[in-house]
């Protein structure tokens, strides 16, 4: 790792800042996608059971 | 009309149908998330390993390589939405609405980055978290009007009706965009004016443009691939709406005397 100076606390509160605002985009991006195909799918069977 | 005399369906066409644009952007998914892990990983090397402290403002110059994407992309993203919010009202674009919905909180998120990198940066370099010049205040209202037009969509069941309301917002919002990108032209600030996209060249040496460069293309393949598989996701939560509705109305039906 280089030395990032006598301002290596805001380099590394930046990064640390944004490294975890997009892990969270995209855990809730995937968490979304999960959650409407579960959803789904028990929709979809609940249909095809109401139709007989 | 036969088969062979069917006309055939341009890609706009054939990209307005929810089911058809899933099936074709669904495989695009994988490569650009890949890409986008590549391009992250280059970024960062170069970010850290790679590149010199700048003569003027040191080590900090690393804090730009996250702070000018996403300040791109806070500006990007709104273009995107204006673009969609056309779409809705003039063309009725089934998928434009959708592509709206989906930007809005992705745009937010770069935008409140923009700002907290822009801070921290802010804090050595001019010796203030924050000042009321032009490019900042501006900054903040795009996030203020972001904020304002999830808040919208929330506010509405019915989301064709309230893609018709967010595509006005949308499009009158889009006026801030000139000035942020003109502010630092127009008044007395902070920032500098635009040193990488001039018609001159840019005014920053190779060593700084490759990191800056590889990031923003690591950014700007994040949002592609976050906002197709948005996209993919609200498709996903309208045919669930749709058949909810199916059933109540079959049991509301079959309890009907």
């Amino acid at each position: 790792m280089i030395e990032l100076g006598q301002h290596a606390a805001f380099i590394v509160w930046s990064y640390a800042g944004v490294a975890l605002a997009i892990g969270a985009l995209i855990a809730w991006t995937t968490l979304s996608a999960r959650r409407a195909d579960r959803r789904l799918a028990e929709l979809e069977r609940l249909r095809g059971r109401a139709r007989g | 009309m036969t088969i062979d005399t069917t006309p055939k369906q341009s890609w706009w066409q054939r990209f307005a149908h929810p089911g058809e644009f899933t099936r074709i952007t669904r495989p695009w998914i994988t490569p650009l998330a890949v890409l986008t892990g590549l391009f992250f990983l280059a970024g960062l090397w170069f970010a850290f390993f790679n590149s010199p402290a700048d003569y003027q403002m040191g080590d900090t110059v690393r804090i730009m390589y996250i702070h000018v994407p996403n300040a791109w992309l806070s500006q990007f993203v709104y273009v995107v939405m204006t673009g969609s919010a056309i779409g809705t009202l003039v063309w009725r674009h089934p998928m434009a609405d959708v592509s709206m919905k989906v930007a809005a909180p992705l745009g937010a998120t770069f935008t409140t980055l923009a700002l907290f990198t822009g801070s921290l940066w802010g804090r050595p370099t001019w010796g203030t978290y924050w000042e009321w010049d032009g490019r900042m205040t501006s900054t903040l209202v795009l996030l203020f009007i972001y904020l304002g037009i999830i808040a919208l969509w929330r506010a509405f069941d019915d989301q064709l009706r309230a893609a018709r309301v967010v595509a006005v917002f949308t499009l009158v919002g889009a006026i801030n965009i000139p000035i942020i990108k003109f502010s630092v032209d127009w008044w007395n600030t902070l920032h500098q004016p635009a040193s990488v996209f001039r018609p001159d060249g840019p005014t920053m040496p190779p060593s700084i443009l490759t990191p800056l460069f590889l990031m923003f293309f690591a950014f700007s393949l994040l949002f592609s691939v976050l906002q197709l598989k948005g996209i993919h996701t609200e498709i996903k939560r309208r045919r669930i709406a749709t058949i909810e509705r199916q059933l109540v109305l079959g049991a509301a039906k079959a309890v009907t005397p």
